[in-house]
């Protein structure tokens, strides 16, 4: 042979592979066509929530759209030195908390930020409040008082154009405040200038240069504020608060001031991110570790159940003749045919200490009626109601793949010799063991994210992480940390796939004949 | 009996029968004597009862009435593992989660036997097969006719005296099955086992056996060594069953010194062996194998008879030609001959003149 091939050509002289991938690009197309619609519905319902559910665990723009003038002034402030910020952060905050009050976005960041340290979300509820009332109005009439023109919006509107590189927080400020003036569809031209323009204003002539100015209002004005008494912001939150004054505030919102944060997963670990770095969470606030170690053990304790219960029913169903075998399917798959919540709620009512099976207890003196056992709101009905629910996941891919297993082999065995035990333990069982890893797979799997069940009979002790999730995304609306725990709960059962792949082979998971 | 009860009768069926559902019996009626280190086949088309009869005898299945002896024992009650009875099923059943040498080891295993024991033993069974380099190999690895041999050797690996197949070459392509139909006679025969073969395919029963018991509807219709099956079947589900056969339906019209007179259908009258006719005036069959026909005139033999036919059909086959013809208003009447040089090639259309000794003409049950 020779080292370079020439290329097979068809007939008509166009190469062989050529011809094919046109062949086979047609029938491709179709074969995508056909799937598109399922594509389109796993792609809006599946992929899209689980993306924005991975995106929301470390998402944290919050604090940065809401305050961006304090994060930025914030980034200067060391946060080793145990002082309070400088009067430009009270400044930038001051400017900030008017338009997220006026936006109703301040109580949203004070929820956010209480996360991370408590007392936050009143705090930012309490200065929302008294945020609009500071002594800057002092600021406002002085101005008008040197000239009449500062109450025109109009001036503002060419100097904050003209003079942009000299007044930049007054730029801003007055950005911000047509935007906001917007928003609520009132012409700017027709509002007084808020007082939280002229404290930008003061605070920009201050520190500009004296007389760099190109408009002689400006200049004059510079010349007058330097006799005009400064307010001190930073005294006027304390007066709301003394809170502001705690450093440890500051260096909360400085450290959450990122737009993407781990906090939400150290959260989940029962860690904190903390100006010093990550911190084990107090002894009494650590839950999470405890929740996932729980959900984990007791959903192995839950498949370990279905593989003893089912695996002889799943047997008797394979190896029975045919119509008392459906006669049997039809009991396995009934729980199927009924609601959940039924079933749910029929095991409170058959656990529970003056419920139907204590009561046969103590009928037959099992059991004393002094001392009934507690099998509900406790890990025990948790157990008992989730292996009842998922027993089918186990019996039916158990079933399959023993309909598959051949009678011949435990006849085969038999007639070399072997014992009834010996054929079913030495040849039946390993041969469906793909059944059993197929079956607690998806028992695993279920049950670690199941969040009905426990939540109605596991009481305190007998709850999952999933019914921690739904707490937070309906009763704490903390979507960020729901989303860090689902997403770690994801990735859990991603390893699990993955290690029962490179142990058992996926290859090897029968769900069907 | 005595002495010879467990050379001649080492397997014994008494009287046996076998319902599944208590309505219908599969099997009926079934006496069989099979002797030490015999050959025996059931051949019979599917669902005559073949397999019942083995899992019968292997202990799957119980007799519903009757008795089966083995050794001069009755094992009606004892359970399949302690029969020590080898077996090769249809699929192999090999065990696919173990290696060869593991599926050869296990018989062994489960006796408690050694493991340098087992291993030489397992090696000879292997060498036995010609598979001695294959034990390390999973059964899904090796082709079917490997697979075949692996369950051979697995049956007989802890020496059973006895040793039950079930249409073991059933899933072998032709070539394959004609070899190793071959090999098990040669390894049955050399080890001196007695075998008992289940086949539906005639050609596997007639080269392989000692004897073969021809089952139809639950019953043997014919039990006999492989020639006898062939040139006197006792009945016509035989005759039909075994080798390509003509008939022609007719009554009888006379019975003397064991050959009868027999008018056909389409009124001609031919003489006949009377095989299984008892009176004058019964409807009857009459077989006659399409090699013992002859078409050449100057052939014909002393006291042969002759009718006349129409070539519908010459199909050239090789070794041999087969010739369709229209005869006693039959028209799927066949007429094999060799392929010599002094053979005449029969062209459709030609009416011409056969024959056939009476001895070569079988009067059977309608
Ligand atoms: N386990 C069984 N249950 C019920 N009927 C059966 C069973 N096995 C076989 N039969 C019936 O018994 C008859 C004989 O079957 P079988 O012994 O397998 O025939 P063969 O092996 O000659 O093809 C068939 O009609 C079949 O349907
Ligand atoms: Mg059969």
């Amino acid at each position: 042979m020779t080292a370079i091939d020439p290329p097979v050509l068809t007939a008509d002289g166009t190469p062989l592979k050529a011809s094919l991938r046109r062949a086979l690009r047609r029938e491709k197309a179709r074969a995508f066509l056909l799937v598109s619609p399922l594509l389109f519905f796993v792609l809006l319902t599946f992929i899209a929530p689980i993306a924005d559910m991975l995106f929301r665990s470390v998402e944290n723009g919050i604090v940065h759209d809401t305050i961006p003038r304090t994060v930025q002034a914030l980034r200067n402030w060391d946060p080793g030195e145990s002082e309070v910020p400088g009067d430009d952060v009270f400044e930038a905050f001051y400017t900030d908390m008017v338009f997220a009050v006026e936006r109703k976005s301040h109580t949203r960041l004070g929820s956010r930020l209480n996360y991370e340290r408590t007392g936050l979300a009143s705090l930012f509820r309490k200065s929302g409040r008294r945020v609009g009332k500071f002594d800057t109005k002092d600021y406002a009439d002085a101005f008008n008082t040197l000239d009449p023109a500062w109450g025109n919006p109009a001036t503002w509107d060419v100097l904050a154009g003209s003079e942009a590189a000299n007044l930049p927080r007054t730029a801003s400020a007055y950005a911000t405040w047509l935007e906001v003036i917007q928003a609520d569809g009132d012409d700017p031209l027709g509002e007084e200038p808020w007082d939280v323009l002229y404290a930008a204003l003061f605070s920009d002539l201050m520190q500009a240069p004296a007389g760099g100015f190109a408009s002689p209002l400006l200049n004059d004005a510079q010349s007058a504020a330097a006799r005009f008494e400064p307010i001190s912001l930073r005294e006027q939150f304390g007066a709301i608060d003394e809170d502001w004054l705690d450093p440890q505030v500051w260096r909360t919102i400085q450290t959450y001031a990122a737009r993407y944060t781990p906090g939400y997963f150290l959260n989940s670990v029962d860690l904190k991110l903390t100006a010093d770095g990550v911190q084990y969470r107090d002894e009494g606030d650590r839950i999470y570790v405890l929740l996932f170690g729980r959900t984990l053990y007791m959903s192995l304790v839950i498949t370990i159940s279905c593989i003893l219960l089912g695996y002889p029913v799943a047997f008797l169903l394979a190896n029975l003749p045919l119509r008392t075998a459906n006669l049997l399917m039809i009991l396995v798959l009934l729980p199927f045919w009924t609601s959940l919540l039924v079933r749910t709620s029929s095991w409170k009512v058959l656990l529970q200490q003056q419920g139907v099976i204590n009561d046969i207890l103590v009928a037959l003196r099992f059991v004393d009626d002094a001392s009934r056992l507690v099998l509900i709101n406790n890990q025990t009905g948790t157990i008992i109601a989730m292996t009842h629910i998922l027993l089918p996941f186990m019996i039916l891919p158990l079933y399959s793949v023993m309909k598959t297993i051949p009678p011949a082999y435990v006849r085969a065995a038999k007639s070399l010799g072997a014992t009834d035990w010996t054929a079913f333990w030495r040849i039946y069982f390993p041969n469906s063991v793909p059944g059993i890893g197929a079956g607690s797979v998806l028992v695993f799997i279920l049950a670690i994210g199941y969040y009905i069940t426990p939540e109605l009979v596991g009481g305190t002790r007998g709850v999952f992480i999933s019914n921690r999730i739904a707490y937070h995304i309906s009763s704490s609306l903390n979507w960020g940390l729901a989303a860090a725990l689902g997403t770690i709960l994801l990735f859990a059962v991603l390893m699990l796939y993955w290690t029962y792949d490179k142990i058992v082979g996926i290859d090897n998971v029968k769900l069907g004949g | 009996m005595g002495a010879s009860r467990t050379a001649d009768n080492f397997v014994v069926f008494e009287k046996v029968q076998k319902s599944y559902d208590g309505e219908t019996l599969v099997v009926k009626d079934l006496n069989l004597s099979i002797a030490k280190g015999e050959f025996l086949t059931m051949l019979g088309p599917s669902g005559s009862g073949k397999t019942t009869c083995l899992m019968m005898l292997a202990g799957f299945e119980t007799a519903t009435h009757g008795e089966i002896l083995l050794d001069g024992k009755p094992i009606n009650n004892i359970p399949p593992h302690k029969r020590g009875i080898g077996m090769v099923f249809q699929n192999y059943a090999l065990f696919p989660h173990m290696t060869v040498a593991e599926n050869l080891a296990f018989p062994l295993e489960v006796r408690k036997i050694g493991k340098t024991e087992r291993e030489e033993k397992v090696q000879r069974a292997l060498g036995m097969v010609q598979m001695g380099e294959f034990g390390g190999r999973r059964p899904a690895q090796l082709s079917g006719g490997q697979q075949q041999r692996i369950a051979l050797a697995r049956a007989l690996v802890f020496e059973p005296e006895l040793v039950l197949m079930d249409e073991p070459l059933g899933a072998l392509d032709k070539q394959l099955r004609e070899h190793m139909q071959f090999e098990i006679t040669n390894l049955a025969h050399e080890l001196g086992i007695t075998t008992v073969y289940v086949t539906h395919d005639q050609t596997e029963a007639l080269t392989m056996s000692d004897r073969v018991a021809v089952f139809d509807d639950g019953r043997i219709q014919q039990l006999a060594a492989p020639d006898v099956l062939y040139e006197e079947p006792e009945n016509s589900f035989v005759a039909q069953f075994i080798g390509e056969n003509n008939t022609l339906l007719g009554k009888v019209e006379s019975i003397m010194n064991g050959n009868c007179t027999v008018s056909l259908d389409s009124g001609e009258i031919i003489d006949a062996k009377a095989v299984n006719v008892s009176s004058v005036g019964e409807r009857t069959l009459v077989s006659i194998r399409p090699e013992r026909v002859e078409i050449n005139k100057s052939r014909l033999m002393e006291g042969a008879h002759t009718l006349k036919a129409e070539v519908l059909e010459f199909i050239y086959m090789g070794d041999v030609f087969r010739t369709r013809l229209r005869v006693a208003g039959k028209d799927d009447f066949v007429v094999k001959t060799r392929n010599a040089p002094d053979q005449v090639r029969l062209e459709a259309g030609k009416i011409i003149e056969l024959g056939w000794l009476p001895d070569d003409c079988r009067a059977l049950d309608a």
